[in-house]
Order: C-alpha cells, then sequence, then structure tokens
C-alpha cells in the first residue's frame, strides 16, 4: 500500500497483523509468461483487518471453495522465477484461516 | 485558446494484421487521413501508443512513422498512457492547435499486437499495470476487471447474464462496420455458453486485442470551415487520473477519474449528459461499460447494468455507445483505442456512418481509459 500523504512527509513503518477477508477474487486461465507452472491460480484482492487492500494470489486451497468475505492470512511463497537461471522472487500469498477443530 | 477542428480522419480495419509491421499500418492510418483533409503536410504529429516497447521492441514510434510516411523532420513524439495513449495524444494535438504553437497537428494511434501471442503477450500487455503491487503477484488488467465484476454482482445483486447486453449490442453494431474485428451476431443467453478468461469474465465479455490504426488532423477552428466542407469541432477535452493500482482506491467501484475528466469536459463544452447523441465509451470489460455509465452521469451507482437491459444503449436509443462495434466487437487496438473513437464520432457527426448512423448526431461523447481508469480522458465533438 502507498501511503496517501504529501511528498514532503516521511513514510512510515506499520505492521500488520497480516490477516484480513476477500473483498472480492478470480481464477486466470489466461496466465502471464513467468506464471505458468502456478496455472490455473487464483487472485484476490485481501481486505487487510487494519483496512487497506492487497492484491495477492490465494494459496493452498486444494479443492476448497472461496467466496467474498472469507477469512485469510498471509504467508510467504515464491512469486515467480526471472528465467530458467534467474532469481527467485519471493513474497506474499494468503490462505484461508481453517475453523479449529 | 483557439477552438480546434477535426478536419481529416483514417482508420485502417482491427484484426490480425500478420501481413503489415507497425509503421505501414500508421502510415496507412496518416495517409488516409491527410487525404481526407486536403492536407499535404502537417506541422506536428503525435502518436498514440501503449505497447510499443513492450511488443514490438520499438520505442521511439514517431520519427519512425513519419519518417516513413514522408512527412519530412517536423516535430513529432509519441505519447504513452497505456490503453488511454490514444486519447492522450488527442489531448496532445488539441493543446498544441489550441495554444497557437502549431497551426495543424497529425494524431495517429497505432498498435501491433497480435505478432506476440499466449503468455507472452499476457505479459507484455501487464506493464500497464503497477509492477511492485499487481504485475508481480500474477495479475492482469483481466483479472483486475474480472474482480471489479464480482464485486460488483455482490454489491448490487446483479446477475451475470445482465452484462451480456452490453456484449450483444455492440456485436449488433459491429455488423456493418468493415474495419470491425468481430461481425459476427451474439445471441441472448451466449455467456451462460463463453468460456471463462478470468471469472466471471468470459470470452464474450472482454474486448479481444487487434493491431489497427487510426489518425486525426487537427487544426485551428477558425480557418476549418474554408478547408473542408464539414469541419467537426473539438468543444471538451480534459484528462484526469486516479490510483494506478486498483488495490488503493478507497472506493474500487466508482471510477473517479472517469468522472472527473467527463464532467471537466461537459463544463468547458457547456453541455449537459442528456444532451449527448452518442458515447464512444471504454467498453475494454462489460463491467467498466456499466461503472463508466455510473460515474459520467448516465445512471446512478449500481444501476448502470440496467442500461443494457432496455435498448437505450442501441442506435436507435437515448444513448447509443459502441456505434461501430466499440472495443468488444470493433477490436481492442490499445493505444490506438482513443483515436478510433474519435474517427467514430466524426463519421457520426458528418452523417457518414451508413447502416450505423445515429439519427440527428448532433454532440459525441469519447471517453478512454488506459488501465481500470487510473487514466481517463474525454473529448467532446459537435458540428
Amino acid at each position: 500500500m502507498l501511503p496517501r500523504k504529501s511528498v514532503e512527509t516521511p513514510n512510515e513503518q506499520f505492521t500488520f497483523a497480516g490477516t484480513g477477508s476477500i473483498y472480492s477474487f478470480t481464477t486466470l486461465q489466461e496466465i502471464p509468461e513467468g506464471y505458468e507452472e502456478q496455472a490455473p491460480y487464483m487472485l484476490a484482492l485481501v481486505k487487510l483487518d487494519e483496512g487497506p487492500l492487497l492484491t495477492a494470489q490465494i494459496t493452498d486451497l486444494d479443492e476448497q471453495a472461496v467466496q467474498i468475505g472469507d477469512r485469510v492470512e498471509m504467508v510467504t511463497r515464491k512469486l515467480t522465477t526471472e528465467g530458467p537461471t534467474g532469481v527467485i522472487v519471493y513474497g506474499y500469498k494468503f490462505r484461508k484461516i481453517l475453523p479449529r477443530s | 485558446m483557439r477552438e480546434v477542428a477535426i478536419i481529416g480522419i483514417g482508420q485502417t480495419p482491427v484484426g490480425e494484421h500478420w501481413g503489415s509491421s507497425l509503421r505501414m499500418l500508421a502510415a496507412d492510418a496518416v495517409r488516409a487521413a491527410l487525404a481526407d483533409s486536403g492536407l499535404k503536410n502537417v506541422d506536428a504529429v503525435y502518436v498514440g501508443n501503449a505497447y510499443g516497447a513492450a511488443l514490438s521492441s520499438q520505442s521511439q514510434l514517431a520519427p519512425m512513422i513519419v519518417d516513413y510516411a514522408g512527412l519530412g523532420n517536423i516535430e513529432a513524439f509519441s505519447i504513452e498512457a497505456g490503453d488511454a495513449a490514444g486519447g492522450a495524444a488527442l489531448r496532445a494535438g488539441y493543446l498544441a492547435v489550441a495554444s497557437g504553437a502549431v497551426e495543424s497537428a497529425l494524431v495517429v494511434g497505432v498498435e501491433k499486437s497480435t505478432d506476440m501471442v499466449g503468455s507472452a503477450r499476457v505479459r507484455a500487455r501487464s506493464v500497464s499495470l503497477d509492477a511492485d503491487y499487481e504485475a508481480v503477484h500474477g495479475a492482469t488488467l483481466t483479472a483486475l476487471a474480472a474482480m471489479l465484476m464480482r464485486r460488483y454482482m455482490h454489491e448490487f445483486g446483479v446477475p451475470l447474464e445482465a452484462f451480456e447486453g452490453f456484449s450483444i449490442n455492440a456485436h449488433a453494431n459491429a455488423k456493418a462496420n468493415e474495419n470491425a474485428m468481430y461481425r459476427n451476431t451474439l445471441k441472448p443467453g451466449a455467456f451462460a455458453k463463453a468460456g471463462m478468461v478470468s471469472d466471471p469474465v468470459s470470452l464474450f465479455d472482454g474486448a479481444p486485442d487487434g493491431d489497427g490504426a487510426a489518425a486525426v488532423i487537427l487544426t485551428d477552428a477558425a480557418r476549418a470551415g474554408d478547408m473542408v466542407p464539414q469541419p467537426v469541432r473539438i468543444v471538451g477535452s480534459a484528462v484526469a487520473s486516479d490510483t494506478l493500482a486498483l488495490q488503493d482506491r478507497s472506493d474500487p467501484l466508482y471510477l473517479k477519474a472517469a468522472n472527473l475528466s467527463a464532467y471537466k469536459a461537459y463544463v468547458q463544452a457547456g453541455v449537459q449528459p442528456q444532451d449527448v447523441s452518442l458515447f464512444e465509451l471504454h467498453d475494454a470489460f462489460t463491467v467498466i461499460s456499466a461503472l463508466t455509465l455510473e460515474a459520467t452521469g448516465f445512471a446512478t451507482r449500481g444501476e448502470g447494468w440496467k442500461l443494457a437491459q432496455s435498448g437505450a444503449l442501441a442506435l436507435k436509443g437515448t444513448l447509443p455507445i459502441a456505434t461501430f462495434g466499440g472495443l468488444k466487437a470493433r477490436g481492442n487496438p490499445a493505444g490506438a483505442t482513443g483515436v478510433y473513437q474519435a474517427v467514430e464520432a466524426c463519421l457520426q457527426l458528418r452523417g457518414q456512418a451508413g447502416a450505423n448512423q445515429v439519427a440527428n448526431a448532433r454532440v459525441a461523447l469519447i471517453q478512454n481509459l488506459g488501465g481500470l481508469a487510473s487514466t481517463a480522458v474525454t473529448h467532446i465533438l459537435t458540428v
């Protein structure tokens, strides 16, 4: 999230809890180069509990269905590899928070 | 500022032009526009293009096109504004002529999308998203539009089949347009059977990528009447911007830049939405048509989709849109789109639209969006 402040104000560090709920989602069938091995994958706009929206993949789904409003938590995953010998790019994805058994 | 008029128009068909390069397509449109205006030369050329560097490994399109078209060593540069590049180039040409800096300007929009296929093209087109916060997560413009569409359906209780009216209308209007990419008829019920690209956006929902070029020639409106029989005056011209990333908007379902640029143009032109004879909107996705109608004063929040249920948007309706097929059926030539919209609006206002003619067309509204309206360019044309 980019802070919406005047350019003179220095950015503050803020730590998010890493939890939120699904604002919207889609499963991509037409995949950009570099992301084929994950295809088809689910992308979501996640509404963090602190307020901001974040664009991220939903991972660890197996066969679970997803609905708007589902609770999710952040995890660190590989996003892409820059070519066969390139750098692996890690970043955040989200997974559903399962009810405790 | 002087008033500006369009005195020449040209376009190539939108489609898969495997036999023509980017410079050839652009030169075809340039020659057609020059011939239409009767001019042999112009003072400046502004090129609208979105993906030349990513799709064709080519920047500096303007000198390439000017040289290939034989226009000499004139002022020429290109404007990049994502899929709003064509509209932004028209804005640049308008400002140049309105200010008196140049007497005549040629605006050409060009895109060559289909030489690259599959995942390579999807990646190339994703350069217009936020690289750090969207594209790195594997997002595409289609996926972001799909998430808007799902949220719109959720918040306003809209059924999926409600959107197909936009696409049925676009295909009906493309039928008689020899420059359109898809001239087939879409029947009601098509959406239910269409393959999903990024659910709920289906094949019949998003506009197809096509190659194409379109051009217009601008000059001082005070002398335009002596040069051509039917100059078209640009009475409104405005650009507004919004966050690049969809996630940074406080209300993602409100296209703020589309709203701001439209109302700036309305005020400049002294017109109201109800004065508009036809609207060439940026129908890259059906949900964007619905949101655009809401942002530009034709529908209240959450109600834009209803206009597609009633026949209001057809050629004989109260607000004809996509009168030559729009992006959905004429095809989506990305950075050339805004210039195609201007050409089509001129055909309507000149009464040269043939089977696509909107009766008594007096005021044409055209709006070109980059991304999901991160850039919004609106022009109002009249005769």
